[in-house]
């Protein structure tokens, strides 16, 4: 195969900009040990754990979540580009607190009571963590109670909530209705999602907005982190 | 094999097999994020009754109340042990139902995906899926299912652990998949890698095809892909009733009856033989879909644009198979293992 031949990459003899790019390529194909160097050759060569994340990983990210957006890539892939990215993060994660680097927002994620499916919750988790949003995830089967108490715990700034069945999804307008009881439904951006959603139905049950996918998830809590900060600076 | 239904199907051309379940569970009380299976025993009247209204509306066929009947899915409800006996009760109500009418109807055991991520991209092994599915089938066949129905699935690898599963039961049966994701499944399936797949199975099912996903004209964009590779096998469509709204409370499919009879017809032109509906799809609309295959001769195979013309849009621009332009990878400068070839 001409393919094993070619496959001589050395990254530390790179320059940066070139090593960058090639760390795109190496998250678009999932290739995790790869990252991890890319990433210790960076801090090595004295980048700050904030530039690393952001021009690496996150800008990394977008291409994959743009071609997952655009059904260039699928779940497989974009799962093992995420894996490659966490692994990255785990090494820049303590680096970041310590340096007090900015934080994008919090989000308190989870697929509602009675539903177990995971996979597009997951990789909303992943790929806002790859935005650089902290991320609180719950898991599966979730009551109202657990994200109230996790939101409020947390101060997080977003609810996501996620359904994959016609029976689970309604579920969504009851932790709604019940944060609307409590008023503290104002106090979140509320971001759903899940195959048999759509923008009308996100609507309908009270919440900020619909996200068709991980990517849209992403951009979507952009936008309303930004107004949010907007608000706050008017305030 | 020869099979009941094979045999019904053989007589009769076509077959109407059923609609929504959790939908129509909804209209008789069931809450969200209750599991609807855990009602075949509790309420086992209402069951009867929703197999019944599918059958007084015209169905050949129809879906027991055990899509979520494996064992990975009602561990979230704590009933991760009773899998055999829920899905036995699921099929009884139905083979009672069934025995009642005066023409044969097909009760059909319905099994869902896992939920799970199999390897190796996600934890579950091969053999704990195969495992999955085969407690759920020897459930379904003691209860008295004519044949399984494995449907929504979106992996390859899971499908084929059914197919493997269902056979150490020896039960026929069939299976569908959702391509709910620009014209693929969620991971990434085309029309045509199913028909290469099904193809390749040894226990290979009587019948394939599409269900659930997005709306009635993207399911029957997938129908055409699988037409295009002239498959063996006969080909299932059961499409959504329109899209989800949510009414006072309520979850309600904005698909008509009349928009549901269409899609039935385009169904079969394209060249299914078993049509039905999923989510959304109410007695009204089967009895509308009975009606317009009884009385409407077959056509010949409609275009994309006659289909966006009767039903609406598709969610997305191609069908994600190799003939359309739009699902090339990005360039690449890498020159990785593996990543470069294409």
């Amino acid at each position: 195969m001409s393919d094993e031949q070619e496959d001589d990459i050395i990254l530390a003899e790179l320059d940066d900009d070139e090593l960058v790019l090639q760390m795109h390529d190496d998250l678009y194909d999932g290739l995790k040990e790869e990252i991890e160097e890319g990433v210790n050759i960076l801090l090595e060569r004295g980048w700050t754990p904030y530039k690393i994340l952001t021009e690496a990983l996150v800008a990394g990210m977008k291409v994959v979540g743009d071609d997952f957006r655009d059904g260039i890539l699928f779940v497989p892939e974009v799962l093992l580009a995420a894996n490659a990215m966490k692994a990255g993060m785990f090494i820049l994660k303590p680096l970041l607190v310590e340096t007090g680097a900015p934080k994008m927002g919090k989000m308190v994620i989870g697929t509602v009571k009675g539903d177990i499916h995971d996979i597009g919750k997951n990789l909303v988790a992943m790929m806002m963590e790859g935005a650089g949003f902290e991320i609180r995830d719950l898991g599966i089967n979730n009551p109202v109670e657990d994200y109230i108490a996790a939101l409020e715990e947390e101060k997080a700034d977003i609810l996501g909530m996620s359904a994959l069945l016609t029976t689970t999804m309604p579920y969504m307008k009851v932790v709604i209705d019940t944060m609307k009881e409590k008023g503290i439904r104002d106090d979140y951006i509320i971001l759903v999602g899940g195959a048999p959603l759509n923008e009308e139905f996100g609507r309908a049950i009270g919440a900020d907005a619909y996200c068709r996918d991980a990517a849209v998830a992403v951009e979507t809590a952009k936008s309303f982190m930004s107004r949010k900060h907007n608000r706050a600076a008017e305030a | 094999m020869t099979n009941k239904m094979t045999a019904l199907l053989a007589e009769r051309g076509w077959l109407l097999a059923d609609g929504a379940t959790g939908t129509n569970l909804f209209n008789m009380g069931l809450e969200a994020g209750e599991a609807p299976e855990l009602w075949n025993e509790r309420h086992p009247d209402r069951i009867a009754r929703l197999y019944q209204s599918a059958l007084d509306a015209g169905s050949d066929l129809f879906l027991t109340n055990s899509f979520g009947g494996n064992y990975s899915r009602l561990k979230l409800h704590d009933a991760h042990k009773r899998v055999r006996e829920l899905n036995r009760m699921a099929a009884e109500i139905g083979r009672e139902v069934a025995d009642r009418m005066h023409r044969p109807v097909i009760v059909a055991g319905s099994m869902g995906p896992t939920g799970e991520i199999m390897e190796p991209v996600g934890t579950l092994s091969h053999s704990a899926a195969v495992e999955m599915f085969h407690e759920q089938a020897e459930g379904l066949k003691e209860g008295g299912a004519d044949i399984l129905w494995v449907e929504t699935l979106s992996a390859k690898e899971e499908y084929l652990a059914a197919a493997e599963g269902i056979a150490l039961a020896g039960m026929p049966w069939a299976g569908t998949m959702s391509f709910d994701t620009a014209g693929r499944t969620m991971m990434g399936l085309t029309s045509s890698d199913m028909v290469d797949m099904v193809q390749s199975i040894d226990h290979a099912p009587l019948a394939f095809g599409a269900n659930c996903g997005v709306g009635a004209s993207d399911l029957l964009r997938t129908l055409m892909g699988f037409a295009d590779e002239n498959p063996r096998l006969p080909m299932i469509a059961k499409a959504n009733a329109g899209i989800p709204k949510f009414h006072d409370g309520h979850i309600h499919y904005d698909g008509t009856p009349e928009l549901m009879a269409s899609y039935a017809l385009l169904a079969r032109d394209i060249g299914a033989t078993i049509i039905g509906g999923c989510c959304g799809t109410m007695p009204e609309h089967l009895s509308a879909m009975r009606e317009a295959l009884e009385t409407t001769p077959r056509g010949p195979r409609p275009t994309l644009e006659q289909i966006v013309e009767k039903l609406g849009g598709f969610s997305s621009d191609s069908d994600g198979t190799n003939a359309s332009p739009a699902t090339k990878r990005r360039e690449r400068r890498g020159r990785r293992r593996g990543a470069a070839s294409e």
